[in-house]
């Protein structure tokens, strides 16, 4: 009773959520009253530079291509070192995830910056090469957490190792591993709103506009628009993280 | 038919199975006892090749299990252990399916085979099939983990303690339900244990390990009767081991016609000449229930009667203490 | 339950143990010695520049020696037996990469021209990484403690220092952007550092109590975490630019608040910022430290006449520590991370080098913010794991 509710409380303020972002995207101007207030000297209170929406379009393509790659890479080599042919990588995998993961998504940026060149280029790199850790991790941690009982039974009754990874490793190991491209691709997006710095285009472009200009009504904007996005990700994906782990523990 | 020859397996400078050898027959169940690190799980998992011997080896039905892949291999032996290991993101029927769905049975036959199984375990289909291992109490999930490595009519079935996690009753209860099916499905088992009882109870023939190597392998009352060894001897009990003889035999075996008694209209018989009547002992009573009855009773006879109640004969103290004797 | 021997595989001797890595890494460094721009000579600090491998250097002399040091290096590493000497050979190939750069820096320059930068090229860094990798890998094998590897970690930062303090790097545009920068490099040092600390202290002050509270009331943890992750997930710049709004209306609204500091732009912000991502760490991992201890040893403690304090201080904060250590490490490593964006809104920090270099396509200046950052969060980790490796009781 009370877990339907809630669940369906769930559902209205993601429903509500959505709705919101979607107008903020398609019709900024509805909310010009409300901003105007921050501007002084007659600054416009809509980023009118570039369409809101190929904006968005176009920070959730990069942070897309970038997480989907950094998704691949990362449960290639994550089932890899788990496998016993590459289980003598896993102690140092581990160490370089963890160590890695100091690294500092901006430092990422810089650093990609000078060997990439200006542009997209180098914000995709630094959210594929961020983005690998945590989805690394987590396909470590979530086959690794895979009760090896189920694992013996499994070989026993005759399953090959292709079948046992494919049909009862992977599923079983699938909501820690979403959990890992959750915190991955949340990163992402934060790190794809300071890649506008070097010229990706993306929603921060419109923070760092109002940053330049002084223009808190274009900083509130876009700071806005990305902490929704980031927010209705993080909620898209928590609600497949739950449907996953569901018939184990419903 | 399993043909084990001259198995071993060593573990570095540890020889944790000492070239063994048995036979398994058609329809046999045997069972390998030993305490902890004797070589009895390692001997088995050698069997399906879990473990790849370091010499010896074994033949299933006369061909060389190492000519056949392991998975192949594995498919043709069930196998069910100690933690179960359920697929816990798939229900009953889903996990009882898992071998016949590797050997490509067509879905109705899997169904079919299912339903089966479910009855024959005591799990009605309409409530069991569609949970979860989680929604199982620990009895049940091991009732599934056993019907889940016989889905695929094995030649052999192979158990590792596989009722070990078990609360004393609930053992008890499914050791009798899987000697039920096995003696109806006439199954090939060979099983790993470290309770005498439970071996006892299960199996026709018991491999005594120790160290690696088989050091008594013999029928449960040979054991009983003749230990090999002063190990033997302590792992069978030496303070029980007559009840345990009792355990082994039922009453028809001792059975000798009831002369004088008669029977009461409420089901009890009376001896004549006897001023109390007694319950009868059923005729698939083994001889240790005997001997309690008659001890608690404090006679020296009691009739038996089949199932539906009529007299068949009746047992006597005298005879179940003849039955034991040699022993010091 | 069985204790018999299971299926594991049986090593092979520990010295064979993993040695593919150290063969790819030191197979990546040859390459990169022989064929990666090791050093790049600029016409001026903004235009990329040509590259030059090691064995193409105008100054064989230099080029060639170094090169075949670092291959040898490389080889010795890859066939190494023992992880102590694999170790050795990796310190020592990052350790004349460090050096040879500088050197070669100097032989590079043109005399007289004072435009011209020499910067590090993809080779330099694909050596260093590959020796780094070696190093981590022979660390990783040879089982050290968590002190010895911050003794490692502070003396490989330390070596990098002495370096440059002898002045072996100077003819590297990095340090030229250094030279040009001193004073504001130790001053936005600082700066970041206050950033840091600044929004850690009080976040460890409310945020352990508020953890404790959420474990004693299980009402309350459900709705501290959620609205904690949310704010966790709102990205760093834009929640920079949220903070600015209230706090600029604050500023406007009591000018006493003004005069104090509190502005929509600067440190303020900034510390608040941080503060709020600071939380959901600290007290989720409190929550977390609590939440393991065993009930059983509570009751004891309890049965044994401790009260409650009592039994806070002396049973259940022990043994939550090393998580709530955990909690903080994360916090340390994310905040150096994060208060480099907070140059953004003027707050300065480590970050202001990077937006600038940025800003002027000067990628040495970029370096010279994003390379500090970096070996902060390094060395915070490598402390805060060793602190929480003690705590635990056993080396970690």
């Amino acid at each position: 009773m009370i877990a339907q509710r809630r669940r369906l409380l769930r559902i209205g303020a993601a429903g509500i959520a959505v709705a919101l972002f979607a107008v903020m995207v398609l019709a900024p101007e509805a909310f010009e009253r409300p901003l105007a207030a921050l501007t002084k000297f007659g600054q416009p209170a809509i980023y009118d530079r570039d369409s809101i929406l190929a904006l968005t379009l176009s920070h959730m393509g990069i942070v897309a291509a970038a997480s989907l790659a950094a998704l691949v890479i990362a449960l290639a080599i994550g089932i890899f070192v788990t496998r016993p042919a590459g289980a003598q990588y896993l102690p140092l995998a581990r160490a370089v995830a963890n160590l890695g993961q100091t690294f500092p998504p901006i430092a990422m940026l810089a650093v990609a910056v000078p060997l990439t060149g200006f542009g997209a280029r180098p914000t995709l790199v630094a959210l594929f090469a961020y983005g690998l850790l945590p989805i690394f991790e987590n396909t470590i941690a979530g086959l690794k957490g895979v009760s090896p009982q189920v694992v013996e039974a499994a070989r026993g009754m005759g399953m090959t190792g292709r079948r046992i990874l494919r049909e009862i490793e992977l599923p079983l190991a699938l909501p820690v591993i979403i959990a890992g491209f959750r915190v991955s691709i949340i990163v992402s997006i934060g790190t794809a709103t300071i890649g506008s710095t070097v010229g990706a285009k993306g929603l921060g472009e419109i923070i760092i506009a109002g940053l330049q200009a002084d223009n808190l009504a274009y900083v509130l904007q876009g700071g806005v628009l990305v902490a929704m996005l980031a927010i209705l990700v993080d909620l898209g994906l928590g609600f497949l993280e739950r449907r996953a782990r569901q018939p184990r523990s419903a | 038919m399993i043909t084990v020859e001259a198995l071993t397996k060593t573990f570095g400078p540890v020889r944790a199975v000492d070239g063994i050898s048995f036979e398994l027959a058609e329809g046999e169940a045997l069972a390998l006892i030993g305490p902890s690190g004797c070589g009895k799980s390692t001997t088995l998992r050698m069997i399906n090749r879990l473990i790849e011997p370091s010499a010896g080896r074994v033949l299933i039905d006369g061909v060389d299990t190492t000519s056949i892949p392991p998975a192949t291999l594995r498919l043709r032996m069930g196998y069910a252990i100690q933690g179960i290991g359920l697929f816990p993101h798939r229900t009953v029927a889903q996990n009882i399916a898992t071998v016949p769905r590797l050997l490509g049975w067509p879905r109705a036959r899997i169904a079919a085979r299912i339903e089966e199984l479910l009855e024959l375990f005591g799990l009605p289909p309409a409530v069991f099939a569609r949970k979860y291992p989680h929604e199982l109490s620990g009895g049940q999930q091991q009732r599934v983990g056993v019907a889940r490595a016989m889905a695929g009519k094995p030649a052999v079935l192979l158990m590792d303690e596989p009722f070990g996690a078990l609360d004393p009753i609930t053992r008890t209860r499914l050791q009798d339900e899987f000697l039920a099916i096995r003696r109806r499905m006439g199954t090939t088992v060979l099983i790993v244990t470290h309770d005498m009882d439970e071996a006892f109870k299960l199996a026709d023939r018991l491999a005594v390990m120790e160290k690696g190597r088989i050091v008594q392998l013999d029928t449960p009352e040979a054991l009983l009767r003749h230990p090999a060894s002063a190990f033997v001897e302590s792992l069978v009990g030496s303070e029980d081991r007559g009840l345990k003889l009792l355990s082994l035999a039922g009453v028809t075996a001792l059975m000798q016609p009831a002369t004088g008694w008669t029977a009461e209209a409420d089901g009890t018989f009376r001896k004549a000449g006897a001023d109390a009547s007694l319950a009868p002992l059923s005729a698939s009573a083994s001889l240790r229930e005997a001997a309690s009855r008659l001890v608690f009773a404090g006679v020296d006879e009691l009739p038996v009667v089949d199932e539906a109640g009529a007299m068949v004969g009746a047992i006597a103290m005298e005879r179940i203490i003849a039955f034991g004797g040699g022993g010091r | 339950m069985t204790e018999e021997p299971t299926a594991r595989p049986v090593p092979e001797g520990a010295a064979a143990e993993g040695r593919g890595l150290a063969r790819l890494c030191a197979v990546a460094a040859l390459l990169a010695v022989g064929f990666a721009p090791f050093l790049a000579l600029q016409p001026n600090r903004i235009v990329s520049g040509e590259g030059f491998a090691l064995p193409a250097l105008p100054a064989a002399w230099l080029g060639l020696p170094l090169a075949a040091v670092l291959a040898a290096c490389a080889v010795v590493a890859a066939l190494a037996h023992h992880a102590a000497v694999q170790a050795l050979a990796g310190a020592a190939g990052a350790l004349a990469a460090l050096l040879g750069a500088g050197l070669a820096a100097t032989a590079l320059l043109p005399a007289g021209a004072t435009l011209a930068r020499v910067s590090l090229g993809s080779g330099f860094w694909l050596i260093i990484g590959a020796f780094g990798l070696i190093l981590a890998d022979a660390l990783v094998k040879l089982r050290g403690g968590p002190l010895a590897r911050i003794t490692f970690a502070f003396a490989a930062v330390g070596a990098v220092l002495v370096v440059l303090a002898a002045g072996l790097w100077n003819d590297l545009s990095i340090m030229r952007e250094y030279a040009a920068n001193r004073d504001s490099f130790w001053q936005q040092g600082a700066r970041h550092l206050v950033l840091v600390g600044g929004s850690l202290a009080p976040a460890l002050l409310l945020g352990i109590p508020l953890g404790y509270l959420c474990h004693r009331q299980a009402a309350a943890r459900g709705a501290v975490l959620a609205v904690l992750s949310v704010i966790q997930t709102v990205p760093s710049i834009a929640m920079f630019g949220l903070m600015m709004a209230p706090l600029a209306a604050l500023a406007a609204a009591y000018p006493a608040l003004g005069a104090a500091g509190i502005r929509g732009i600067g440190l303020t912000p900034a510390l608040v910022a941080l503060f709020l991502y600071s939380l959901l760490p600290v007290v989720a991992n409190t929550v977390a430290g609590f939440a393991a201890v065993p009930p059983a040893v509570v009751e004891a403690a309890r049965g044994m006449g401790m009260g409650p304090l009592r039994r806070l201080a002396s049973v259940e904060w022990p043994l939550a520590f090393p998580v709530i250590v955990t909690g903080v490490r994360i916090v340390l490593v994310q905040n150096i991370g994060l208060a480099a964006v907070a140059a953004l809104i003027g707050a300065g920090g480590f970050g202001t080098f990077v937006f600038r270099g940025m800003g002027q396509t000067a990628m040495d200046l970029v370096l010279l913010g994003a390379v500090p950052i970096v070996i902060l969060a390094f060395l915070a980790a490598v402390v805060l794991d060793a602190v929480a490796g003690r705590a635990r009781g056993r080396p970690a």
